[in-house]
């Protein structure tokens, strides 16, 4: 294969790894505190996406710079789903707690055709895909069948650093001590003073400002939402998660990335055609939670999230 | 008691049809069915009014030999309604024949039950060319060209442009799927080559992999066959990987919400559809002002004038040989560069209007124009890598 064409398949890989790498992680911070799958994750990028646009429609009119407008939808976006985040943690999975695992998955699933359906609904024409403004610099340098945008590397290093972020505040701050602790057990935490309800819900919204960060990359690297994506991304996100291995954020980073590698090799190699990349790589998933059902990193590392 | 009841209304009715028709003119029933609720309902209501229109005026030509009634059921455009009201309509003996249908699903899902029965219909809306073509039954006709029609146009178009090499993507629906076919065959008898055939999920959000394989490939067009979602996708796309192509599209991304979606990118965008605008029709004015004069609630929409035309095919053929299905469906056969308002017609032997009309679309300054109105045609604007 041309080398240009390969660096471009890595490149859109990456890209879309590191958005599914970013949902499998809130999943498996989730998962991590609570035990609990969240199915409305992925509506909850959705919102986020919504949030974002609908502060740039606001503020657009109301003339602002494209830098300020940018970090302005990024503050609106990643703060409204940490509070999204927060309340469905405190009033629909807490709540839950005593009753069996499924209620909650069955109530968060509920949840999230709540959310999609209201977007539909209640954004003007939600219906119909929605433009998301480009507002990062669409510079792009041309190799040979390489075209590599000066966006798509700005968003890809911006993901990197949200990661890297969570990971440090999850192993080298306090709060991050007791997010694992609460994760590995919560009596013994409890009993060490650690409020709980507290650890949960700041968990919830991390995951959920991460889904926030997802969505806005999602608008600005295909310059188009539409009501239905985090349905998708939610069932590949948490399809990442497992693979890599729920509760642990390496492996949901690592999910992520395997899960886009397997979609571009499905569509490079399969000889008919890319309708079958999504039975590819998702019957890839199975072989793989079927060989190593804890997930790939589970095994290795002690502690979860 | 009841039973008594209808016996003698319906003694009642016959004898007031009787007396009326002795008056007046002889009574004659013929069927409409289209969507009049749902998703599509404003399409069903134009047609509605359009053929409703086209019995007014029949039934107020003093040289007209028959007093016409008009029979409305409505499909809601799903097959499984659809059945039961063709069957209730084909049942009723006295229905000599119909113009039904605006949604292919549900043309395609009726055609034997009107069979059964013997009905003679025009198809005056759906698309599918197996309405016609899957099976040979004397008593389907249509009037509106199909997706074959619609891409012999377009291939044609972009050949005689001086577009060699294609790239097709297509969902994988039974819609994008008879793109795909009927795009690849046209476009082969003129000479046009396909590099490469994708095809993708109607739901896909990420077109980046099949668009760098694409982007190997070179062609000059890529070619799309599906809906408007994954059309605006698949064009901001190929701006994201800075692919230099001409994006033809088909009837389904003829839509404001493709424009929208778009914004600039969307400038020079093809796209085909069956029917034309009702002011380009031929006699698209005539009919118009008719249907103004009757002060309908909404307008005729894309295939009202459609409508009106396979109404009037029924009513001529009933003036000439009589309310009879079985005659009307002879004569219907015969119907061969027939004057109408949406031009010449002529029925096949698998009853298909064979004098198609497609409208070929471009997007010019946000808006779809007609292509021999655009500036794309007079060669002030150009087409991506348009020599």
């Amino acid at each position: 294969m041309d080398i240009g064409l390969l660096a471009q398949h890595i490149m859109n890989g990456l890209m879309v790894g590191m958005m599914y790498a970013l949902v499998a992680v809130g999943f498996t911070l989730f998962f991590g505190v609570l035990d609990i799958i969240q199915f409305a994750h992925g509506d909850v990028l959705t919102v986020g996406a919504f949030a974002a646009l609908m502060t740039f429609a606001g503020l657009h009119a109301a003339g602002l710079g494209s830098g300020l407008l940018l970090a302005s939808m990024l503050i609106v976006a990643v703060f409204a789903m940490a509070i999204l985040g927060m309340l469905i943690g405190r009033y629909l999975v807490l709540p839950l707690r005593a009753a069996p695992a499924l209620n909650t998955l069955l109530i968060t699933l509920m949840l999230g055709t709540v959310l999609r359906e209201s977007v539909r609904l209640f954004y003007p024409q939600g219906a119909n895909p929605k433009p998301f403004p480009a507002l990062l610099p669409s510079n792009s340098i041309s190799l040979g069948n390489f075209n590599l945008r000066l966006d798509n590397a700005i968003m890809l290093t911006a993901g990197v650093l949200v990661v890297a972020a969570v990971e440090l505040l999850l192993n080298r701050t306090k709060l991050g001590l007791a997010i694992r602790a609460v994760a590995q057990d919560e009596e013994t935490a409890r009993t060490m003073g650690i409020n709980f309800k507290a650890i949960v819900l700041v968990a919830f919204a991390i995951g959920s400002a991460l889904a926030a960060i997802a969505g806005m990359m999602n608008g600005f690297y295909y310059n188009e939402i539409n009501f239905g994506m985090g349905l998708y991304l939610g069932v590949v996100g948490f399809a990442a998660a497992i693979i890599g291995g729920l509760g642990s954020i390496y492996g949901a980073i690592l999910g992520g990335f395997l899960f886009a590698a397997l979609q571009t090799i499905g569509t490079v190699i399969l000889p008919f055609g890319s309708a079958y990349k999504d039975v590819f790589a998702f019957a890839v998933v199975i072989i793989f939670m079927a060989w190593r059902p804890t997930g790939l990193l589970r095994e290795k590392i002690s502690e979860r999230v | 008691m009841f039973k008594l009841l209808k016996t003698g209304a319906a003694m009642l009715l016959a004898f007031l049809c009787l007396h009326s028709a002795a008056a007046a003119k002889e009574k004659v029933k013929v069927g409409f069915i289209g969507p009049l609720t749902g998703g599509v309902s404003v399409n069903g209501l134009g047609g509605r009014n359009s053929a409703d229109l086209a019995v007014r005026l029949r039934n107020s030509d003093p040289k007209a030999k028959y007093q016409y009634e008009l029979l409305v059921l409505d499909d809601e455009c799903k097959p499984n309604v659809a059945v039961q009201v063709a069957t209730k309509m084909a049942a009723e003996r006295d229905v000599i024949a119909a113009a039904t249908h605006y949604c292919s699903s549900t043309a395609i899902a009726t055609v034997d039950v009107y069979h059964k029965f013997g009905l003679p219909v025009v198809v005056w809306g759906a698309v599918l060319p197996d309405i016609t073509y899957r099976n040979k039954y004397p008593e389907i006709h249509r009037v509106n060209g199909t997706m074959i029609n619609q891409n012999e146009t377009n291939a044609e178009l972009l050949t005689k442009l001086g577009y060699k090499t294609f790239a097709v993507i297509h969902d994988t629906t039974d819609y994008g799927k008879g793109h795909n076919q009927y795009f690849s065959e046209a476009l082969a008898k003129r000479g046009g080559k396909i590099l490469g055939t994708f095809g993708v999920g109607a739901d896909q959000q990420d077109f980046t992999a099949e668009l760098t394989q694409i982007k190997a490939l070179n062609p000059e067009v890529i070619y799309f066959g599906g809906l408007t979602p994954i059309g605006v996708r698949i064009r901001a796309q190929m701006d994201k990987l800075g692919i230099k192509a001409v994006f033809d599209g088909t009837s389904g991304i003829v839509s404001d919400a493709f424009i929208q979606g778009l914004g600039p990118l969307a400038e020079g965008s093809l796209a085909f559809r069956e029917g034309a605008p009702t002011d380009k029709l031929p006699g698209g004015k005539y009919f118009m002002e008719k249907y103004a004069a009757q002060k309908y609630d909404g307008a005729p929409e894309a295939y009202g004038a459609f409508a009106y035309a396979a109404m009037e095919l029924i009513l001529d053929s009933i003036e000439k040989v009589g309310p009879d299905r079985k005659k009307v469906i002879d004569d219907l056969a015969k119907v061969k560069d027939r004057d109408s308002i949406i031009g010449r017609i002529t029925f096949d032997d698998h009853g298909q209007n064979t004098v198609s009309l497609i409208t070929k679309y471009v997007v010019q300054d946000g808006k779809w124009v007609v292509w021999e109105d655009s500036e794309y045609a007079t060669g002030k604007r150009k087409l991506p890598r348009q020599k």
